[in-house]
């Protein structure tokens, strides 16, 4: 299912304050990845040229279509940096390690895990969260109509994969919508509502991609 | 007509009953509605807690210099002390604030303590090895079961037990808290009980002599929405006295929600039950007898007593009942406390002696219908239920049927109370036309503030959209905790008197223009106060209400505890069958369908009420084939503290759903609750569905692959 949910990125991309994550990773020394090489007590002491953190550095997030800056350590994930530096608090923190969905975020028209992101790797790319969406949207709407929701923890992580979905598999069965959405979990029971309301949206998000 | 409170009749009702969207449903479902967790005031700092790696330890010393001294770190304060004892992994020691969750998490692990390991337990499926951490609950006997058993035509003896679970609740417990000045105290808090965390809170503070004395009213709680309790988030808890704490130590606000593993390990548990049952019929299968004796953990806390047999009362019973004290999370109340694990153990215990008897357990369920305190209503809602899943099409015998995937049906049935809580609500009315219902009730994602909004609407003859509820905050007037589907009664009751007294008020104003002798002759209907005996004669809701001029109509509702009058009741039942396919050969469970009927009374919102029932449906699938808290026996360790391997149901996992509201008559009674009873039978129902698709019972829920084989493997596979 091309929706599936991956803490993976698009291909590099090169950014606008000059560095990729890939010149980062090299420029740490460390090629395993970038929330390891963070971690490294070594990284603290007289870093070399090029490097950044382990205190906090300033980044640019490009959310729903405007640019946000905010000061925060590399190791600060895609979801605390919205949660707790942006105060964008519609993406909810759950699990913290991919596997709930209630974090979902779509990232360059994909649906990501917010919380196994990090801030840093997210820079020049295309964020849009649940705040981009409002009650008349037909994911939104139809979730209400369908009373996709109870105590409405996991809805905002729900609605974006649900978003993320339709935008790219425009004409899904049944058996489509429970495979494509299986990448998050509700405790209070809604998938019989999530089910109509993502059937729903289907009929109207056609064709409608956003953005 | 005040003084007797009473629902509209069939006839003039517009808007109870029907299906109405949830109220907060646009700001949910596009992230505008704020959580406790979601509460970030100028200032915030995030407070972690320090928490014991050892099920069972005594504190030898804490060092929390390095954590203090850390950047960015702005408090500390312990919720324990050297010399006290930890009792289970998780086990609350201290809470840090710092300027950042980061660097909380930072300090959290530069806090030193030292322990002295003591021994453990943590298993409570075999009650042999409890030694002396087994306390007796309940030795009950009535008639001669000894007797009854010997006199009965058939009888069956076997072995049932259900693991421990734990909430889960999506929004971790926790509070986000400012404390200003001497005695002026917020508490974002994700509770169930918006009118009780002020007295715990001050109440908890009180023992510590340096602080000021904080009355109840000095806490100010706002709750409007919280992401899930499900009887587990009544209390303050030893963390959101912290964050208190922190937030008087620092002057600023601190908000500390626990982590996904601390929610797992302390935050949830609902007891276990194991044990032995011997039951007795006639040869027309009728019930004779049942004799328990069990046993359950709630970690170090105190049991309760069985609810058995469950549903059906017999002459000749014996019920014991003990408790285990294991090193595991304390025990809190879920969903209908007792009942789901006495449902398995009573009524998988009666489809076993069913097949026994050679007879359709759902004859048999029939047949033993009058020893319910509702014989009609059981026999009715069977009668539905096999109805809707097709049983006379679909039953086979147990173990009929040939290839390596079997499939079958299974039933149970479950009762409920749901008495209305004590509530207040506070209607006014105002000059340009607002109405508002106000009450310090609280919104689980029951659908508690759009039933509120629909009763009020009713009264006062508008649409829903023109009625204001405040609701999730302790200014209001206080109204009961929601717990043991009490609320829906409580508030729907209150806010019904309220109207109806506010409403009285406004036709008062408006009885001379109208011609009217009193207000007794006037109704509010469809946007209008006019005359009953001729409608034409109305004046608008807004025009009404601008002959208040500047007064402002503000009427109170009480709905004392227990007695809802004519507007709510108590007593529910409920029908509940599942269809499941077993592969034999991988011990994986699947769910085909599953329907609950259910009574409640009068049903305000359709729409959430059977919401209501599909999440308590999707939760018991959860429980009765996945669900499990897991130790590690040697360590004492708590394995699956998360959300990869504590395994909750995804929408591909839950087959087809039908919910039957059962409506009409049942109406009379007034409104019942309903958030406990449908999550009671769907553990029972799918497991004896296993035993008909295998014919061969798993005796402990959840029917995870490896007990199914290992119950197959004991009978030798399958045929």
């Amino acid at each position: 299912m091309s929706s599936k949910k991956t803490t993976e990125g698009p291909p590099e991309t090169q950014q606008s304050n000059g560095f990729s994550r890939r010149t980062f990773i090299q420029g740490v020394g460390v090629g395993t990845g970038a929330a390891g090489a963070l971690l490294t007590p070594e990284a603290e002491a007289a870093p070399p040229a090029g490097v950044v953190g382990p205190g906090p550095v300033s980044m640019i997030l490009k959310i729903n279509g405007g640019n946000r800056s905010i000061e925060a350590e590399p190791r600060v994930t895609l979801l605390d940096a919205l949660r707790n530096r942006l105060d964008m608090t519609g993406a909810k923190k759950v699990c913290d390690r991919a596997t709930c969905g209630a974090c979902t975020v779509i990232v360059d028209g994909h649906a990501v895990y917010a919380c196994t992101m990090l801030a840093i790797e997210a820079q020049g790319r295309e964020i849009r969260t649940i705040e981009s969406l409002s009650a008349s949207d037909p994911v939104p709407r139809n979730f209400v109509k369908h009373d996709a929701q109870q105590c409405g923890f996991c809805t905002p992580g729900f609605v974006m994969a649900c978003q993320s979905f339709l935008e790219n598999n425009p004409n899904p069965s049944q058996a489509d919508v429970e495979a494509g959405l299986s990448g998050n979990i509700c405790r209070c029971g809604t998938y019989a509502g999530v089910r109509m309301a993502a059937l729903d949206a289907a009929k109207e998000v056609k064709g409608g991609r956003r953005g | 007509m005040a003084n007797t409170y009473d629902w509209p009749s069939v006839k003039d009702r517009s808007i109870i009953g029907s299906r109405v969207n949830r109220l907060d449903g646009p700001d949910k479902a596009t992230g505008r509605a704020k959580y406790a967790y979601d509460r970030n005031p100028e200032g915030l700092l995030t407070g972690r807690l320090v928490t014991s790696p050892y099920a069972n330890a005594r504190i030898k010393s804490i060092d929390a210099s390095a954590a203090e001294g850390m950047k960015g770190v702005r408090g500390v304060v312990l919720i324990k002390d050297v010399g006290d004892e930890v009792q289970w992994v998780g086990d609350e020691i201290a809470a840090v604030a710092a300027d950042t969750e980061e660097l909380a998490r930072d300090a959290v692990r530069n806090f030193k303590v030292e322990y002295e390991v003591l021994p453990h337990l943590v298993h409570d499926e075999d009650v042999k090895k409890a030694g002396n951490r087994v306390s007796p609950d309940q030795d009950d006997s009535q008639g001669d079961v000894a007797k009854a058993l010997q006199e009965a035509d058939v009888t069956h003896e076997g072995y049932y037990g259900v693991a421990t679970i734990t909430h889960c609740c999506l929004e971790p417990h926790g509070n986000t808290v400012l404390w200003k000045g001497e005695k002026d105290i917020t508490v974002w808090a994700s509770t169930q009980a918006v009118g009780r965390i002020g007295a715990d809170l001050a109440k908890n503070l009180a023992a510590d002599p340096s602080l000021p004395k904080v009355s109840p009213s000095d806490v100010h709680v706002i709750t409007p929405v919280m992401g899930g309790g499900f009887g587990s988030k009544f209390a303050i808890d030893s963390w959101g006295i912290a964050a208190a704490k922190l937030s008087r130590m620092t002057g600023r606000p601190v908000k500390i929600m626990l982590d996904r593993h601390e929610e797992l390990k302390i935050a949830g548990g609902r007891p276990s039950w194991y044990g032995n049952v011997k039951v007795g019929a006639k040869k027309d299968g009728t019930l004779t007898a049942f004799e328990s004796e069990t046993w359950s953990t709630s970690g170090m806390g105190r049991g309760s007593k069985a609810q058995l047999p469950y549903v059906l009362e017999l002459k000749d019973t014996r019920v014991r009942h003990v408790t285990v004290a294991t090193n595991t999370g304390p025990a809190r109340a879920w969903r209908a406390p007792r009942h789901p694990q006495c449902a398995v153990i009573t009524h998988c215990a009666l489809t076993d002696l069913a097949a026994k008897l050679d007879m359709d357990p759902l004859a048999f369920f029939k047949k033993n219908a009058d020893l319910t305190s509702r014989p009609d209503v059981y026999r009715a809602e069977l009668d539905k239920a096999a109805e809707l899943i097709d049983w006379a099409g679909k039953y086979h015998k147990p173990g009929a049927g040939s290839g390596h995937v079997r499939r079958g049906m299974g039933l149970s049935i479950h009762t409920w109370a749901g008495a209305p809580h004590d509530s207040q609500c506070r209607v006014s009315i105002e000059p340009d036309g607002a109405v508002t219902a106000e009450l310090g009730s609280q919104d689980l994602g029951s659908g508690t503030r759009t039933v509120i909004g629909m009763v009020l609407a009713e009264t006062a003859g508008l649409p829903v959209s023109q009625v204001k509820v405040n609701i999730g905050d302790s200014k209001y007037p206080p109204s009961g905790a929601s717990g043991g589907s009490t609320t829906v009664g409580g508030v729907s009751s209150s806010t019904r008197r309220a109207a109806v007294n506010a409403v009285e008020k406004l036709k008062a104003k408006v009885a001379a223009d109208l011609g009217a002798a009193s207000a007794d002759e006037i109704e509010a209907k469809g946007g209008q106060l006019r005359l009953k005996s001729n409608p034409k004669k109305a004046i608008s809701w807004a025009n009404a209400c601008r002959k208040l001029g500047t007064e402002t109509i503000s009427e109170m509702g009480n709905q004392p505890d227990r007695d809802g009058g004519k507007l709510a009741d108590q007593g529910v039942g409920g029908v509940q069958i599942a269809d499941v396919s077993v592969d034999t050969e991988t011990g994986i469970v699947t769910m085909n369908k599953m329907v609950a009927v259910q009574d409640c009374g009068l049903i305000i919102d359709l729409q959430t009420a059977e919401s209501q029932v599909y999440g308590a449906l999707i939760m018991g699938i959860c429980s009765a084939l996945w669900e499990e808290r897991v130790y590690d026996e040697m360590s004492g360790a708590y394995l699956n503290a998360d959300m990869e391997f504590y395994k909750l149901a995804g929408i591909g996992d839950i087959g087809e759903l039908v919910v039957h509201m059962m409506t009409g008559v049942y109406d009379d009674r007034g409104v019942i609750g309903l958030g406990e009873p449908p999550a009671i039978s769907p553990m029972a129902a799918i497991s004896n569905a296993v035993f008909n698709a295998v014919g061969v019972r798993v005796p402990t829920v959840p029917l995870t692959p490896d007990r199914v084989l290992a119950a197959l493997e004991k009978k030798g596979g399958m045929a």
